[in-house]
């Protein structure tokens, strides 16, 4: 996993509450049996004028002018600011990996869906969830100001503004945050405790003989 | 210290804990489909790690399955590799039982782990489906995980968790004729919305839900997601016991006894303590239908389409409106009044015998109106499929003008050749009303499996409650 320590990117703003890892990933695209090629499909159904399916060449595809991925000074986003309940739906770990592909690093919302936020994590993209009224000010600015970029520090757990005036706290676990930071896969993180998991299930098998086999 | 429910099965569960909280939570069950698991077998692979317990794995291949033309075989090639992926990766790494394409006992995951009995009280249970909330309805701790996250279990049998927090959603009362779980669950959503049950573990409760069936249960819990909580659950009561007992996979002779005993454990001890609680009243409860394109925006069959002039908050209206113009409805529509193009009874919600019971005592006798160009039923597996037909529904079906099809997920995700074409409307019996989740443009109500029945009959809904 890709490490994350700071990061300045521009911000594409999103308006609209409870998108769904339906609207991030459309359903077709999980035929894939790789986790890379998803970005050109990020939010397929609002950027495409056509249907997509897979295997087209996505470069030949009319695009939906008025979505804001397409308005060019959103060029290059790699900080994507949104809505309450961002991801909710499916569990599709296909979400966050089309927002990485495309170059997303970042998601800022008032709250996540559960999966959603702990697929991210997965997947070296930080979720952060700052209050409505800060993430109001915040489309307001990236909307007034184009170009509009901000610094995410997750080592201090900063949000900056572009004049570094504002600097916004946010919360993040610190098991997550040291796999973030290093860029560590948690599966041998959790194998350090593979004579514990052996411990646990010996004793589970003889309590609940039930359960194995 | 009195526990909840959830409380029990957390506990029962840590292997390890770190000082902030996170936790190693073992998992007991761990069910895989086609299509979240090839990119976490090639993890594996690529780290040269074998699966920690290969006989909690249970398998199936169900969402890009066909409905149809079975003979024929899988023929999109994208969905034919998926399908042959998962074949491939059981054959190297092993299961406890992997039910292929064809297979008899094939269907839809969350179906066949209660239905073989693989799906028991006391278990943590994940899939890579957000679906997998299902099986709470055994008392078990099951939640959707993410592909990584299926990687994490295949490797080390655990998850790295939090504990999320305890709330209480409790029913009291008789339901009305005509009113079902699925109703109970589209309800409850409406009052707390699609983000209400972020962050918690939902525990059902409450005379009325104890009233349910297994497969009533079932249908509540599949929905906790939509409600936002990852999993829902039931404690368990003699309904759990007599659903599990002579299953597959249930345990038998003395291992049965013992544990039925501890089944009778989980459930909330009296005066545990809820971080939330929200109490609904059973005779308040409607038949629902959506109306837009979150599973919050519901109203009763005999109510109207909502006027987003109405709504107070400038987000939540901005959403209306958009809903109501990809759902091409005007404010104020009646419901009754909403023609439909296509019907579809199936999905991990509401695929059941019960479910296609219910449906099929709807449509005995009467005919799909002539708007109406496709009514699709599709058993939730190959067992149900054979005990329907055992019980003469699908002939039931067929003379009322219905297509009879294959197991699987079909057209709840639309996945496989099952789909809307664009504009058209849909009465589904599944979980997702998101834009484009039953196909590009399509327009999906969600309603229980009599509501959807009736109106593939009349041609637009109808309140079940004054059904002749």
């Amino acid at each position: 996993m890709e490490k994350f320590t700071v990061l300045n990117g521009i911000v594409a703003p999103l308006d609209r509450a409870n998108v769904d890892t339906d609207a991030i990933i459309p359903k077709q695209f999980l035929k894939s049996i790789k986790r890379s090629g998803f970005g050109p499909n990020l939010f397929d159904a609002w950027r495409y004028q056509d249907v997509g399916e897979p295997g087209m060449d996505n470069t030949k595809r009319p695009l939906n002018p008025d979505f804001v991925l397409n308005q060019p000074r959103y060029k290059g986003a790699s900080i994507l600011l949104a809505r309450k309940n961002f991801g909710c739906g499916s569990s599709r770990e296909h979400a966050p990996w089309a927002l990485v592909d495309y170059g997303f690093r970042a998601v800022i919302a008032p709250s996540f869906a559960d999966i959603f936020y702990n697929n991210c994590f997965k997947n070296g993209l930080l979720p952060i969830v700052l209050t409505e009224m800060r993430i109001d000010h915040l489309f307001n600015e990236v909307n007034a100001f184009p170009g509009y970029k901000l610094t995410i520090d997750l080592e201090r757990q900063m949000v900056i503004t572009p004049d570094g005036a504002t600097q916004i706290a946010f919360d993040v676990d610190a098991h997550r945050k040291h796999c973030l930071l290093n860029g560590l896969d948690d599966i041998g993180l959790s194998l350090r405790h593979a004579d514990k998991i052996r411990a646990f299930e010996a004793r589970r098998r003889t309590e609940q003989p039930w359960l194995f086999g | 210290m009195p526990q909840t429910l959830y409380d029990k099965l957390w506990a029962s569960h840590v292997v390890h804990a770190e000082d902030d909280g996170t936790a190693l939570l073992y998992i007991d069950r761990h069910l895989v489909h086609e299509v979240t698991s090839p990119q976490a077998f090639e993890g594996l692979r690529l780290a040269g790690r074998k699966p920690w317990r290969i006989d909690s794995i249970v398998a199936t291949a169900d969402h890009n399955t066909p409905t149809t033309d079975w003979n024929e075989g899988i023929k999109d090639p994208i969905s034919r590799l998926q399908v042959e992926t998962l074949d491939a990766n059981i054959r190297e790494f092993g299961a406890k039982v992997y039910f292929p394409f064809l297979d008899r006992r094939q269907g839809i995951v969350h179906v066949i782990g209660p239905e073989q009995g693989a799906t028991l009280p006391g278990m943590t249970v994940v899939c890579g489906d957000s679906h997998t909330s299902t099986h709470g309805a055994f008392a078990c701790l099951a939640h959707g995980i993410g592909t990584s996250e299926v990687e994490h279990v295949l490797a080390t049998q655990c998850l790295v968790q939090k504990k999320m927090q305890n709330m209480l959603v409790s029913v009291e009362g008789p339901l009305a004729r005509g009113v079902t779980a699925k109703d109970v669950a589209l309800a409850i959503i409406g009052r707390i919305g699609t983000a209400g049950g972020t962050a918690s573990a939902i525990e059902f409760a409450g005379s009325s839900i104890r009233a349910l069936s297994m497969e009533g249960r079932m249908t509540l819990c599949n929905m906790a997601i939509e409600a936002g909580a990852r999993a829902g659950m039931v404690a368990v009561d003699d309904v759990t016991i007599a659903y599990l007992k002579g299953r597959t996979f249930a345990p038998t002779g003395e291992n049965w006894n013992r544990a039925v005993a501890y089944w009778r454990t989980l459930t909330s001890d009296d005066g545990a303590q809820f971080d939330r609680v929200v109490r609904l009243d059973a005779r308040d409860i409607s038949p629902q239908v959506t109306w837009g394109t979150s599973p919050e925006m519901v109203v009763p069959v005999d109510g109207r389409v909502p006027d987003p002039e109405k709504e107070k908050d400038p987000t939540r209206r901005e959403g209306m409106e958009r809903a109501l113009i990809y759902m091409g409805l005007k404010p104020n529509t009646r419901i009754e009044d909403i023609r439909l193009d296509k019907v579809f009874i199936g999905s991990c919600t509401n695929s059941r015998i019960e479910d296609l019971r219910a449906a099929a005592a709807m449509v005995r006798g009467k005919r799909v109106a002539s708007n109406v160009r496709l009514a699709l039923v599709v058993p939730g597996s190959g067992l149900v499929k054979a005990q329907a037909e055992q019980e003469g529904l699908d002939r039931v079906f067929r003379e009322s003008g219905f297509q009879w099809r294959e197991p699987g997920c079909s057209m709840c995700l639309a996945m496989n050749a099952d789909r809307l074409e664009a504009g058209e409307r849909c009465a589904s019996t599944s979980n997702r009303n998101f834009e484009g989740r039953q196909g590009a443009g399509g327009r999906t109500h969600l309603v229980s499996p009599a509501m959807a029945a009736g109106a593939a009959i009349a041609g637009h809904f109808v309140d079940v409650r004054n059904w002749k």
